[in-house]
């Protein structure tokens, strides 16, 4: 039985999968299934849905294997499958209430200035990030996000992948994923600032 | 003839255009940060943001925000990986027949 080791020779792991080799199809989803489970958790929010595009990337997956070109990473094209299969997830059920992102933007005096002036957050990132408590208010705020620009932040900051991939996936304009992206994360570090700001900090603590 | 003059000397529009405000700031953030301004628009953020304590604040905690978003949803004992259930192992496997 294969086991879950790091898959260190993906051309002849890759014939073999082209052969209908089944050990070779279980070593795959032993060795890359959970962390494309967590990349559809993220995705689509729930467990349940992440299983389903799991099965169904998986599935995808086995049956284009002869799309599958050898100079790309096993990894990132069965990433890139799930990706796909989650937004495809989150657009058939898209349907909650979702604030507006223009609420959630910076906003300006006439001349420009900024409306409340910003400050330095009291701690470093590194250091938040050890409390629970803010990794959840980080997580609760994307979540926040309209499902337009949250999936945007996601792709490109999370997932990592590029504005090209990105608009390609999403069937946008490179543009539009630059104006997407930086709007997610200022409405992100809006929501964020009045808990961490150096001079209002304790509500968190 | 159809061109026009070569320009002259800076006009008062030339040297309003220089100025920029921390709305503008903001708003070309992202551009600035991937180094995707022209140079003479980047030295108008430059010589903005020497002057602007709150603007260097806002670039700061802009980018503390894009690592702690990436941190949130990747690290900690509630992100680790899990291992696929035996059910779901069955599921994807037995789907291919």
């Amino acid at each position: 039985m294969a086991s879950a080791t790091p898959v260190d020779d993906e051309a002849s792991l890759v014939a073999q999968l082209r052969a209908g080799d089944e050990a070779a199809f279980e070593q795959v989803v032993r060795s890359y299934g959970g962390r494309l489970l967590a990349v559809a958790r993220r995705i689509v929010g729930s467990e349940e849905d992440a299983r389903d595009v799991v099965q169904d990337a998986f599935l995808n997956a086995f049956r284009s294997l002869d799309r599958f070109e050898g100079n790309a990473k096993l990894s990132t094209w069965l990433h890139r499958i799930v990706v796909n299969a989650a937004l495809m997830r989150l657009r058939s059920r898209r349907s909650r209430p979702e604030e507006s992102i223009e609420e959630m933007l910076p906003t300006f005096l006439e001349d420009g200035h900024q409306t409340h002036p910003s400050v330095e957050w009291g701690e470093s990132s590194d250091v938040l990030l050890e409390r629970r408590e803010v990794r959840e208010l980080v997580r609760t705020a994307i979540d926040r996000l309209p499902d337009t620009y949250r999936t945007v932040l996601l792709l490109r900051d999370i997932e990592e992948l590029d504005t090209g991939e990105t608009a390609e996936i999403l069937g946008v304009t490179e543009n539009a994923v630059k104006v997407r992206l930086h709007r997610a994360r200022q409405a992100l570090r809006e929501q964020l600032d009045p808990c961490l700001r150096r001079d209002l900090r304790k509500e968190l603590v | 003839m159809n061109e026009r003059a070569p320009n002259g000397p800076a006009s008062n529009q030339d040297v309003r255009d220089t100025y920029i405000t921390c709305n503008e700031v903001i708003t070309f953030l992202l551009a600035y940060l991937s180094g995707e301004l022209p140079p003479e628009k980047e030295h108008e953020f430059e010589r903005h943001l020497a002057v602007c304590p709150s603007c260097v604040a806002y670039i700061k905690t802009y980018r503390e925000t894009v690592k702690l978003g990436r941190a949130a949803l990747t690290e900690g004992p509630e992100n680790a990986p899990a291992e696929l259930s035996s059910e779901l192992m069955s599921a994807i496997l037995g789907q291919r027949s």
